[in-house]
């Protein structure tokens, strides 16, 4: 069972999708609830797996001690290897992703165009999300990296909102854009490393010996920065992060949900497991600018959010928001205070799993109300098609009307505002006392990353701004008359944001389960970097 | 008493809140009962916990109740309570003011739609108080202060359906976040100064002490840091007490259930900054008290103002309120430690009485115009008010109490402890001179002032002719789960209760006893403090006693018997504009709106138009549409030029070619043979030549 459990995790949703083929040749076309089951089924397996391998977990093991790694030839022509494994680092994003992927299988149970499409290609969206968080070896990264990429184009392009297709396109390119940076990056580090290897373990030892130029640059240098623009992209990072808004709003709920709660971790994910590790040097002369993109991410999304007047639109800059406090977190590694880059970095990886959970429930929430009143305008736009509405507030008085579904609501707002007592508070304030620790580095240099978090700390008010707006726009107020037939939230939606809820809630109170899962990974990654002999670029 | 118990005073209001939101809705009315004994049960602890404090009373206070929240190695959050003689007492008043809170609720709030859900946010709200008054470390008190921001978030905005309410609500949540920030900021900015000292700490006991053992080897720039850290903290404090310049917030906040106006927005949890500050008094620099005594001293002066002119009863006390817990703020600035706390608390039981008095004559007017039918008139204006102390005698004499114990006159706790404060302010002054004079000149204007608009409520209320017949026959006292409340309270305004003592100018009792001066490790030389207070003590209130009969003199003439027009003479005063000025609130809400919020939202808006419209529709989809240019431009010349023009032509040329060389395929015999013979000559003329 150790042995083969990563596999399952990764394989599991590939056999699913291929029984579904098998099931729409005999009689599927009949009965399309059977692809649901299948999924269900599928993602079902995944979890527990997923939940039997957190319950066997040992945190203080690291890859190369873990019983649950598994390394093998591939390609042995070019050293490529089937090296898969978990560390504090990926265990938190391999559940976060077996439970969204199962919850929004749940949540899409509606869908009527082509089921057998959308849940086979979710299901090979699922194996590629999770191959990407457990491979230790750049080359299968790469590969599962971009095997995601094609059943999200055709998810978001038709199954997706009106603009989809314009969407969908712009989407895929972008994400390409930055894939061709990182391939180039993954050449240059396996044929510049001696002996050539994509296995990232052994990379971190190769790739910091690394002494050769291009151009007058540091090749290390340069391969930082490709990485840098690859995952900057996923993020996203300003300035690459207006493929995100469009994406989100026009993809169906439970792909806003994966693109939001997963897609967007893989970018930090990627620069904590391939730039951290790999490139020590290099992240302590860039840190200071993570930091300055860490801040305008928070207040450049979080003050794009309080300008959206479309509901969905608005969580996805407030996603934008949140992923900068990551950022903001990663970049105290630097600090001359080992308190400070503990909190900075578990800080980046809580938030990380913290944002997943929340934002999941923020899209699953907004497409409740999309379903149910066919729009999720806070004020119609004042070049609305139908006359009488433009400008208008979209809803109003929802409070006393759909009683649990506000109170859920509610409760994902002043989540997502970072209350204490929710998860997202803690992952924040982590991330803010490790940016404020870095007023002098570990090589005794000053910083000004703590000036920029106190210019980040902003985001606690302008977070808060556009829920609370938001909440009373669409709950309070008098009773919308167009919406006095509107009927609570259903059973099934509940079976789908109460167990986020729940997480929200127990982490937001006990964090301790998701620090000891990741906290010794950090110490050893601080000490990895903080280790690394400082010189000039 | 174990201290395990005290984990009661969390337990119960959150089981209280829990059951209310999952299930009162089903048991209806009677679902109260379990919230009132829940709370009537921690009433009983925090009492046993009083008398045992004031019996066994000592310095020594231990907390062994350790939680550890987050552990990241080097990094690490634990919390636990903090059990002295300061707790004890806040927990009496939190659990007292809740219960008779939720007793008066009963009544009030009958008939309300959202009636179980009503107790359960007043469960969350003692859940979240308690958090913050058992915390002994700044993170954990952060983390209470935030949920109370939310259950007053969500208490003022109960009745969500008023647009007045929804907004009110979000402007208590997010004025307090700005206040929020700076606390934040603080609590980093010191924890990061006691890890350079070499422990890492932000329990209170351990800043205090820590800062004991090497405040003597301080350098200026670390004296510098912990003022700044001292005040950013304090932020937080100006946000949830309402202090200038965030005090916006708290007038607004009258559009909740006046038994959460009296709770929340009156008694406990605008009085959690006022603990903040005390909590963190033993580290804050004399640089700093100063910045928290002015700040105190402008609001306590300027809401006194502001409330003279108001109409709506509650307003009035929400700017007395806001004025008082000035007071408080400044009595800690100047380092009159012991006199702020005490006026927190006795503040809390008669700023209680007359909210929950306001309430019952509020309900009552409520109920008669509704009787009449008339939904016009505002029940909370004093002018439609008038000479209804006959029909409410119980609430007259609770609230005429009360009134006497916030103008300070003898007998009244108000008394005592505003003295202890306005000799504090004469001592400053006396110590410092200078600027400091505005101190007690702040101090002194503020109580002229409170007593006179105070006694003008009294007036205008109770006293003088009905301003509607009609209305006035309809009135009724209030029942006994409304008037219980009011007399209690009302008992509890009286200086005997915090005395025991039958001399009403001594202010020694109990209280004095549990609380000490307080101590300061970071410069302020407290026993110089407390001495000056002394000898400050006579002068104080022999000022004080003066000016509060002024101010109700001045009441009685203007409101009671109308020696002079007050119309007129607002008129004369508005000739400088003042009455305006006053009424209007100095237009703070305004002069925000116009340079804050305005702007704020045009460069949302700009930013979003920035983002969206010009970034990445014309210049992100630039390069999409560029690309696509670029091969529209190479697809052309592929096919135009490669393929037709070249590659094309080659065969053209050849097809021409061939065209050419088809008229020499004549099939005349001559013509061949001439060609094989001028090919034979060409070749042997090239090899000859070469």
């Amino acid at each position: 069972m150790n042995e083969s459990i990563l596999s399952l995790l990764i394989f599991i949703p590939v056999i699913g999708a291929l029984a579904m083929l098998v099931f729409a040749q005999f009689g599927g076309k009949e009965n399309p609830d059977g692809f649901k089951w299948i999924a269900v089924f599928s993602t079902g397996i995944q979890l527990i797996l997923g939940i039997w391998l957190y319950l066997n977990y040992n945190p203080t093991d690291t890859v190369l001690t873990s019983a649950f790694t598994i390394q093998k030839e591939w390609i042995p022509q070019f050293n490529i290897q089937y090296y898969i494994g978990v560390d504090g680092l990926s265990m938190p994003m391999v559940l976060l992703t077996a439970f969204l992927s199962f919850i929004c299988v749940i949540s899409s149970w509606k869908i009527t165009k082509s089921p057998f499409g959308f849940f086979a290609l979710f299901l090979l969206l699922d194996a590629g999300m999770m191959g990407v968080f457990v491979s230790l070896d750049f080359f299968l990264f790469y590969v599962f990296w971009e095997v995601m990429l094609l059943p999200m184009y055709f998810l978001i392009g038709i199954w997706g909102g009106p603009q989809r297709q314009y969407a969908a396109i712009k989407f895929f390119l972008y994400t390409l854009f930055g894939s061709v940076f990182m391939l180039l990056a993954m050449l240059a580090l396996y044929f510049y490393s001696d002996p050539h290897t994509f296995n990232l373990i052994a990379l971190i030892d190769t790739a910091k010996t690394i002494d050769a130029t291009l151009w007058g640059y540091q090749i290390k240098y340069l391969i930082w920065l490709c990485l840098f623009i690859g995952f900057a992209i996923k993020v996203p990072v300003f300035p690459f992060h207006t493929w995100l808004p469009l994406a989100h709003v026009e993809a169906p709920t439970a792909i806003s949900v994966i693109l939001a709660g997963v897609l967007l971790k893989m970018g930090t994910y990627g620069l904590l497991r391939i730039s951290y590790p790999l490139l020590p040097g290099e992240v302590y002369h860039f840190a200071t600018i993570l930091a300055v993109l860490g801040v305008i991410n928070i207040i450049w999304g979080a003050a794009n959010a309080i300008a959206q007047i479309d509901l969905k639109k608005m969580v996805a800059y407030s996603s934008v928001s949140h992923m900068g406090y990551v950022i903001l977190g990663m970049a105290a590694v630097v600090s001359n205070s080992k308190a400070g880059a503990e909190a900075g970095m578990n800080g980046a990886a809580m938030q990380m799993f913290n944002h997943g959970t929340i934002t999941a429930m923020l899209f699953l929430l907004v497409g409740v109300i999309y379903d149910k009143a066919h729009h999720r305008y806070i004020f119609f736009p004042t070049d609305y098609k139908d006359k009488a509405l433009a400008g208008k507030q979209g809803f109003g008085g929802l409070g006393a009307q759909m009683p649990i579904y506000s109170a859920l609501m509610a409760m994902a707002f002043f989540a997502g505002l970072g209350l204490p007592a929710m998860s997202g508070f803690i992952s924040e304030a982590l991330c803010f006392i490790g940016g404020f620790s870095v007023d002098t580095t570990f090589a005794g240099e000053s910083s000004i990353i703590r000036v920029l978090t106190i210019i980040g700390t902003l985001g606690i008010l302008l977070n808060a701004i556009y829920f609370l707006r938001a909440f009373q726009h669409v709950f309070f107020g008098k009773l919308n008359e167009k919406y006095k037939e509107l009927t609570d939230i259903s059973l099934r939606e509940l079976a789908c944001v109460v167990p986020i809820a729940v997480i929200i809630l127990i982490l937001g109170i006990y964090p301790a389960p998701l620090i000891e899962m990741i906290a010794p990974t950090f110490s050893n990654l601080i000490d990895l970097i903080q280790s690394t002999p400082i010189t000039g670029i | 008493m174990s201290i395990s118990i005290f984990t009661l005073f969390l337990i119960l209001p959150l089981a209280s809140f829990i059951f209310q939101i999952s299930v009162g809705k089903r048991i209806g009315r009677n679902s109260h009962w379990v919230s009132l004994s829940f709370i009537f049960v921690t009433l009983c602890i925090a009492l046993g916990n009083l008398f045992s404090e004031i019996s066994h009373h000592s310095d020594e206070h231990t907390s062994n109740l350790v939680f550890k929240w987050i552990d990241l190695g080097t990094f690490k959050i634990e919390h636990g309570f903090q059990l002295d003689s300061l707790s004890a007492i806040m927990l009496v008043v939190v659990s007292l003011v809740s219960f008779l809170v939720h007793l008066y609720s009963t009544e009030y709030m009958k008939g309300d739609p959202r009636y179980t859900r009503y107790f359960g946010f007043l469960g969350l709200f003692t859940f979240s108080m308690n958090g913050i008054v058992l915390a002994d470390n700044l993170i954990m008190m952060y983390v209470f202060w935030e949920l109370v921001g939310l259950s007053s978030y969500l208490l003022i905005g109960f009745w969500f359906e008023k647009e007045s309410a929804a907004n009110a609500s979000k402007k208590a949540f997010l004025t307090n976040r700005v206040g929020d920030i700076g606390m934040f900021l603080g609590i980093m900015t010191i924890y990061f100064f006691t890890a350079s000292l070499g422990s890492a700490t932000l329990s209170f006991d351990g800043i205090t002490a820590l800062f004991q053992s090497s405040f003597s080897s301080f350098s200026q720039s670390d004296i510098t840091i912990v003022t700044i850290a001292g005040v950013l903290i304090f932020c937080g404090a100006i946000g949830k007490s309402a202090q200038f310049p965030l005090n916006i917030w708290l007038p607004d906040a009258m559009e909740g259930p006046t038994p959460v106006s009296a709770l929340i927005h009156a008694a406990t949890m605008v009085a959690a900054g006022v603990y903040l500050t005390v909590r963190i008094f033993p580290f804050l620099t004399p640089q700093s008290l100063e910045v928290v005594a002015v700040v105190g001293a402008v609001t306590a002066f300027g809401a006194a103002l502001i409330a003279i002119t108001q109409k709506d009863i509650k307003k009035v006390l929400a700017y007395s309120t806001v004025s008082q817990l000035g007071y408080m703020v400044m009595a800690i600035g100047v380092g009159a430690y012991q006199a702020g706390f005490f006026h927190l608390t006795t503040h809390a039981m008669f700023k209680a009485c007359l909210f929950l008095c306001s309430g019952s004559v509020i309900h009552a007017m409520h109920h008669a115009l509704h009787h009449l039918h008339d939904h016009k008139t505002d029940p909370q204006d004093m002018y439609n008010m008038g000479g209804i102390r006959s029909k409410m005698p119980i609430t007259y004499a609770s609230m005429l109490i009360a009134t006497l114990a916030i103008a300070g006159v003898p007998l009244f706790s108000g008394f005592l402890s505003k003295d202890m404060i306005l000799a504090g302010t004469l001592a400053y002054y006396h110590a410092h001179h200078g600027w400091t004079i505005i101190l007690p000149i702040a101090g002194f204007g503020a109580a002229v002032i409170t007593a006179f608009y105070m006694f003008r409520l009294i007036y205008l209320t109770f006293h003088g002719k009905p301003a509607r017949k009609d209305v006035y026959d309809q009135i009724h006292e209030s029942s006994l789960p409304m008037a219980f409340p009011l007399m209690l309270l009302a008992g509890l305004s009286l200086a005997f209760s915090f005395t025991f003592n039958l001399n009403p100018m001594d202010s020694h009792g109990w209280f004095t006893h549990l609380i000490s001066e307080g101590i300061n490790v970071v410069g302020l030389n407290m026993s110089q403090v407390i001495e000056g207070i002394h000898h400050a003590h006579h002068d104080a209130m022999i000022i004080s006693l003066t000016v509060a009969g002024i101010g109700i003199g001045m009441a009685t003439i203007f409101y009671l018997y109308i020696l002079i027009n007050v119309n007129k003479l607002a008129n004369k005063l508005n000739f400088f504009g003042l009455y305006d000025l006053s009424f209007n609130k100095f237009y703070i809400d305004e002069i925000y709106d116009a340079i804050l919020y305005r702007p704020f939202m045009w460069f949302c808006n700009l930013f979003s138009w920035i983002d969206w419209d010009l970034y990445d529709q014309k210049f992100i989809d630039f390069w999409g549409w560029f690309t696509l240019k670029i091969s529209d431009g190479a697809g052309y010349s592929d096919y135009n030029w490669l393929d037709q023009k070249l590659v094309d032509g080659f065969g053209k040329i050849t097809n021409k070619f061939g065209q050419g060389l088809k008229v020499t395929q004549s099939g005349i015999i001559q013509n061949y043979l001439l060609g094989g013979v001028l090919g034979f000559v060409t070749i042997f003329i090239i090899f000859k030549a070469f």
